[in-house]
């Protein structure tokens, strides 16, 4: 009886990481995607409102929108739920950027205000910033040496 | 059509994710590798002028990600560096970043200050 035993376990051995890797993907897949609905519902209110908004000022007042609710469900712990849910998911979207930040504030505020949250808030998101105006300056100055072939 | 916008940002922004996810599962990148991956892949892709045709499609599906933020980062630097010359090519990508990250650095603070750290 123990035969079939072993080798039934073998095969759920062989089974179970691709199984918990279609799983995980399907999770990021639909989580990440409802956050960007609700990221263009915010597009699409923020466009019928009255005003002169382009669409980069709509795009910028759904980014904001988007990291309050994340910083509000972070500080009362709900977004780490619904990360340890969607994995990817919940880290791609500029959401994830958000709760990174909120949550090392949050961890970190215990060792002071200026010390601690301050100087620690950007433990994940700082290489993020760090690489992103340092390539968006070499982008810029390329184009100003290709000028020409740009304009 | 607006459904057709949501369905598309829908299958845009769950595609990143669906990457990122592939990225944790197959190899051993933390969540800052994985977010300044995405960011750098923002960066090249607008830079080649592909980010704009993904935009056009996928609406908040290409913007939310935050390989959105680094499309948006070049473009700023590009558009900075065509108008304004130096000064613009050094601002220009923090200047189209500049609410996001002024949102982030502002609500994590007033959040830090209000939320108490759980006990481990």
């Amino acid at each position: 009886m123990n035969a079939p035993d072993k080798e039934y376990l073998a095969l759920v051995r062989e089974k179970m990481p691709k199984s918990k890797h279609l799983t995980t993907v399907f999770r990021a897949f639909w989580t990440g995607g409802v956050i960007c609905c609700i990221g263009e519902a915010l597009n699409v209110a923020y466009s019928s409102v009255p005003g002169d908004f382009s669409s980069d000022d709509v795009a910028a007042l759904t980014t904001i929108t988007l990291i309050l609710m994340t910083a509000i469900l972070t500080g009362f712990g709900i977004y780490d739920k619904i990360g340890a849910y969607a994995g990817g998911g919940s880290i791609v979207p500029i959401t994830g950027f958000a709760n990174s930040v909120v949550s090392s504030a949050i961890e970190h505020k215990r060792e002071g205000v200026v010390l601690g949250l301050c100087s620690n808030m950007f433990q994940v998101a700082g290489p993020v910033i760090v690489f992103g105006i340092s390539s968006s300056v070499v982008v810029g100055i390329i184009v100003l040496i290709f000028k020409g072939a740009f304009a | 059509m607006i459904w057709l916008d949501f369905l598309k940002a829908f299958l845009v922004g769950g595609a990143f994710c669906v990457v990122g996810q592939i990225l944790i599962n197959t190899t051993k990148m933390t969540s800052a590798r994985i977010l300044v991956g995405f960011l750098l892949a923002g960066v090249v892709l607008e830079c080649v002028g592909v980010y704009d045709y993904i935009r056009d499609f996928g609406g908040a599906g290409a913007s939310v990600p935050i390989i959105g933020f680094g499309s948006s980062l070049a473009k700023g630097a590009i558009e900075g560096a065509l108008e304004n010359g130096i000064l613009g090519a050094v601002a220009g990508g923090i200047e189209a970043a500049a609410p996001g990250i002024a949102a982030v650095i502002f609500i994590a603070f007033v959040v830090g200050l209000v939320a108490t750290p759980k006990t481990k």
